[in-house]
């Protein structure tokens, strides 16, 4: 196990230190000028200079890239050239806003998901099977922003202005302010990004758990006369659970584009909303510097996700 | 002898049938074939897909008739006095947009940007996931290694954040969009065929072809290829929806199609500001993407279904 988890580790070390050079490349490839960019608008030449020596940006290129590596160990992403402020202080400002909706997000995603799917896998072909399955074809198909704009911000917007109080659009309210309004405010937020990736593990989990409920072992178990629920929970959705699993492990990424994007919608401050403002803003260092703390969150992610599935799985951790 | 499981109704109509005379060897292409023209929902879904194509070729004919281009400002009869879209009605068949633009003429254009990136990318992404796939699987050893952690690697990625930061750098166009899309969505189809290869190069018939003398490339592509096109096929079925929703929803942070050039997810992105105000404006688009992403969806399904040899297996026995 624990040798399974260093390599684990190594390997996503190897994934970050590429997306860090890939990023380092791309801010050095690009058209524009750093330099002028903080320098403003009315710059003398000389100003301009000045700048390019306080970045460091008139060393060599290697140089420069050590300097950013070792900046990026020590927790160092730049200052924005939009607001002048450290990145860090931007994102840290930013983070429990984007935590809560990811984290409350992927709990629901995980839950309708996986309910869903056990639901339709133990009656199939009933009405629950097709109601269940045509659901997750319609929101699989459904773009978050379309979920988001036109459903809830739109048919539910519409019902608050009409005295239907309870789910309130927008803004984000902290949870150690009042933990009840930052339930509330959050709900719609969640389920635009929990509802399209929760389609796919409806799918998945339904697949799965028939393919799993026709296996001997599920017959073995009832034929000692198991009762039914625990068949199904303990039998067979352990083991059906293993793909989803792995699954899940790739669908962080698109569950972190479906956060910036909710957030976009929902005018929620978060660094997907951040990042979205730092486009027309041509604000680089933001940009990069969320993309390198996606790329390690991603990447701790998957790994924490591989250790449950070795949890799950005994097989892995021999291999 | 064939047998019927009961309860399971009459699912395969081209299994089903008495008239022995007719029985004749079919290959697995024809009997797909036969069972996606006797599947009703696959019927419907690809008489909608022609029919969106059919829009996307037509756009400038319905230009023509409404006599709108898709980029003029119509301020006086598109806009009310207050400067207020003017909704669905004679002159303007499904509304104006803020700008007093025509809703459907520029929808029919956004068609031609969604089919093409969502056709053009997905093609480009199954070709390279092909060819890495096959190479990947074929070769083994290091080859192997290499190509398939850089493939979960691409997968786990954080991919919109990351096309995000790509994209702010190169700048948007629509050949950035698909070059990005394709590149974040080959590994899926590049695992596929590799574990489909592992597999079949170890069976007879390739052991055969190499004593005919055939080189490595030969049984690649020879044989092999025609080995997994079916998976490969029903992938990019499903991929092509996925491709436009991704398209849409880099139009929709900006990141995709220049303006004032009509893309659904850019027309959603426009309209935010007024769905209170102008229904149309969201209502037109956003079905438009979301017909489109659920006909593709369904025929995605329906070709699997068509494909997969459990079907056989799982509603019809020999006997």
């Amino acid at each position: 196990m624990l040798r399974f988890l260093l390599r684990r580790i190594l390997f996503g070390s190897l994934v970050i230190w590429i997306v860090a050079t890939v990023i380092f490349i791309l801010y050095f490839v690009t058209p524009h000028d750093p330099a002028r960019l903080i320098a403003g608008k009315n710059a003398t030449a000389q100003s301009i200079i000045d700048v390019k020596r306080r970045l460091g940006l008139d060393r060599p290129i290697l140089d420069q890239y050590g300097r950013y590596l070792w900046r990026l160990i020590h927790g160092d992403l730049g200052y924005s050239y939009f607001s002048q402020q450290p990145v860090t202080s931007i994102i840290k400002r930013e983070l429990p806003v984007t935590a809560s909706v990811t984290l409350g997000g992927a709990i629901l995603w995980i839950l309708i998901g996986i309910s869903s799917g056990v639901l339709a896998a133990t009656h199939p072909r009933s009405f629950a099977d097709r109601t269940v399955t045509g659901f997750a074809l319609f929101f699989y198909s459904m773009p978050t922003f379309l979920l988001g704009e036109l459903l809830l911000l739109g048919l539910i917007g519409e019902a608050y202005k009409i005295g239907f109080k309870f789910f309130p659009p927008g803004y984000y309210v902290g949870i150690s302010q009042d933990p009840y309004q930052w339930f509330v405010h959050m709900i719609l937020p969640w389920f635009t990004v929990a509802l399209v990736t929760a389609a796919t593990y409806t799918r998945l989990t339904r697949g799965s758990m028939l393919e799993v409920m026709g296996e001997d072992y599920i017959r073995t178990a009832r034929a000692k006369g198991l009762r039914e629920r625990r068949v199904v929970y303990r039998h067979g959705l352990r083991s059906a659970l293993t793909p989803v699993t792995t699954q899940f492990g790739i669908d962080i990424g698109t569950l972190l584009g479906g956060v910036i994007v909710t957030e976009t919608v929902f005018s929620l401050n978060g660094l997907g909303e951040q990042i979205y403002n730092s486009i027309s803003r041509q604000d680089l260092p933001v940009i990069m510097g969320i993309a390198t703390l996606a790329s390690v969150f991603i990447v701790i992610a998957n790994i924490a996700v591989d250790a449950v599935y070795a949890v799950l799985d005994p097989r892995v951790r021999l291999s | 002898m064939k047998l019927k499981i009961p309860g399971t109704g009459s699912p395969d109509p081209t299994v089903d049938d008495g008239d022995p005379a007719e029985i004749q060897g079919r290959g697995p292409w024809q009997l797909a074939w036969a069972r996606l023209r006797h599947d009703r929902v696959a019927v419907i879904s690809g008489i909608t897909i022609v029919g969106i194509v059919l829009v996307a070729i037509f756009a400038p004919v319905v230009a023509h008739l409404t006599g709108h281009s898709p980029f003029t400002q119509y301020r006086t009869t598109g806009l009310s006095p207050e400067g207020i879209p003017v909704g669905p009605g004679r002159n303007f068949l499904l509304g104006t947009d803020s700008l007093g633009r025509d809703i459907l003429v520029r929808v029919c254009y956004g068609t031609r940007i969604s089919l093409l990136a969502g056709v053009v990318a997905s093609s480009l992404a199954v070709a390279v996931g092909v060819v890495v796939g096959l190479t990947a699987g074929f070769f083994g050893g290091a080859v192997d290694t290499v190509l398939a952690r850089t493939m979960d690697a691409v997968l786990s990625l954080p991919y919109l954040v990351l096309a995000i930061a790509l994209i702010s750098v190169v700048g948007p166009s629509l050949l950035v969009s698909i070059a990005v899309i394709a590149f974040f969505s080959f590994s899926s189809v590049g695992r596929i065929v590799r574990g489909q290869v592992l597999s079949i190069k170890e069976k007879e018939f390739i052991e055969a072809a190499r004593s005919l003398g055939a080189g490595n490339l030969r049984i690649m592509f020879v044989d092999i290829l025609p080995n997994v096109l079916a998976p490969v096929i029903v992938y990019l079925t499903l991929l092509v929806p996925a491709s436009i929703v991704f398209e849409a929803t880099l139009s929709f942070l900006g990141l995709g199609v220049v303006p004032p050039t009509p893309s659904w997810g850019g027309m959603l992105s426009e309209s935010t500001a007024w769905y209170q105000v102008a229904w149309w404006y969201v209502l037109v688009p956003g079905l438009g993407l979301l017909v489109t992403t659920l006909a593709f969806n369904l025929l995605g399904d329906s070709v699997r279904d068509a494909f997969d040899p459990r079907y056989n297996r799982l509603f019809v026995s020999e006997s």
